[in-house]
């Protein structure tokens, strides 16, 4: 909190998140690149994924090495699963390796664009929520996918601002406006982020936070990325709350006329 | 080697061999085996990881007791970095 410009935190399901930065683990160089990303982005949730431990390697390090899952809220993803059953195996796992009912749900429909089979994700997500999990669906830019997903219990969702690792910003910015003013729940712009302008973007639509991997961790310097990011999202969220001037077609002097030769 | 010099021991205390798969990759290994014993001889620390026997997950509380049976696949998974798609080679 006290290197953070304002106290803002952002609530879901009872957790209380400080960062409205989220960050992924994958694709970096090393777990030592990870971490420093990580501390540069003042993340406060990171994103793993759920795999095979390799048993052939008794020397493989283990990511949580590294990131502590005391000072960072570890939020298992679904990722790489194309089937519900899939889905709900993976965040069953999840659950069991980890520390809590926390799951970003991730069902893929196609793999090549990887947007999500939101009919495969709603019935995930239902089979989840009556399980316990807190579900925070990857989902589509689509207002009635995230009303729905709201609806069945979702206390987030996290609509795509372009295809995952794609860098092209945000797509659709009225999609994410109407879902925005749709549903009740924290909205969390996920994927497609490409750098620091489109995170403020999302976040001066008024996006509760911003969750991104590829572009920090494809940039040519992380950490330094991983800074712009912050402050991007920091910027973007008080642009929102101070709240912006209208656009007009002509000028407004800022200077008075008065006292003019 | 290690599981070989294992092996030897156990038959000698009147155990049998069984084949179970772990993580897709076939073993022979003495029986009884506990999944607390199973971790151990792989060095990995059970509360990192998730186990699943035959696609049910067990309760960390039950890795002491459960015996591995002859023909069981274990799938032994742990968190990695993601959140972003694999790389394809």
């Amino acid at each position: 909190m006290s290197d953070h410009p304002f106290h803002d935190p952002l609530i879901i399901a009872g957790h209380e998140f400080r960062s409205r930065l989220w960050v992924g683990t994958g694709k970096y160089k090393d777990f030592e690149e990870t971490r420093k990303a990580i501390e540069a982005s003042g993340a406060d949730v990171v994103t793993v994924a759920v795999r095979r431990v390799n048993i052939t390697d008794k020397n493989s390090e283990n990511l949580l090495d590294y990131i502590d899952p005391k000072k960072y809220t570890i939020l298992p993803n679904t990722a790489g699963c194309y089937t519900v059953e899939d889905a709900v195996r993976y965040a069953r796992l999840a659950r069991a390796a980890g520390i809590s009912d926390l799951v970003k749900l991730e069902v893929i429909g196609d793999e090549r664009t990887l947007f999500p089979d939101t009919a495969g994700l709603i019935e995930a997500a239902k089979i989840l929520i009556a399980e316990g999990f807190i579900v925070l669906p990857y989902t589509n830019d689509d207002p009635i996918v995230a009303k729905k997903l709201m609806d069945i219990g979702c206390p987030a969702v996290m609509p795509l601002a372009a295809p995952i690792g794609s860098g092209l910003g945000i797509r659709n910015p009225y999609n994410l406006k109407i879902i925005m003013e749709t549903v009740k729940v924290p909205v969390i712009v996920d994927a497609g982020v490409g750098t620091a302008s489109d995170a403020a973007l999302a976040m001066e639509y008024g996006a509760d936070a911003v969750l991104m991997n590829t572009a920090i961790a494809g940039a040519k310097d992380p950490i330094m990325m991983a800074t712009a990011m912050r402050y991007a999202v920091d910027a973007g969220r008080l642009a929102f709350k101070a709240g912006r001037i209208p656009r007009k077609l002509y000028a407004t002097a800022s200077s008075p006329i008065e006292g003019m030769l | 080697m290690v599981f070989r010099a294992l092996l030897i021991h156990k038959q000698d205390s009147l155990s049998s061999i069984m084949h179970i798969i772990v993580n897709g990759e076939s073993q022979e290994r003495g029986h009884p085996l506990t999944v607390t014993s199973l971790l151990e001889s792989l060095d990995l620390h059970s509360e990192r990881v998730a186990v699943e026997v035959n696609l049910k997950i067990l309760n960390r509380a039950d890795f002491t007791t459960w015996d591995l049976q002859e023909g069981d696949k274990v799938e032994i998974i742990s968190f990695i970095g993601g959140g972003a798609p694999q790389q394809r080679n």
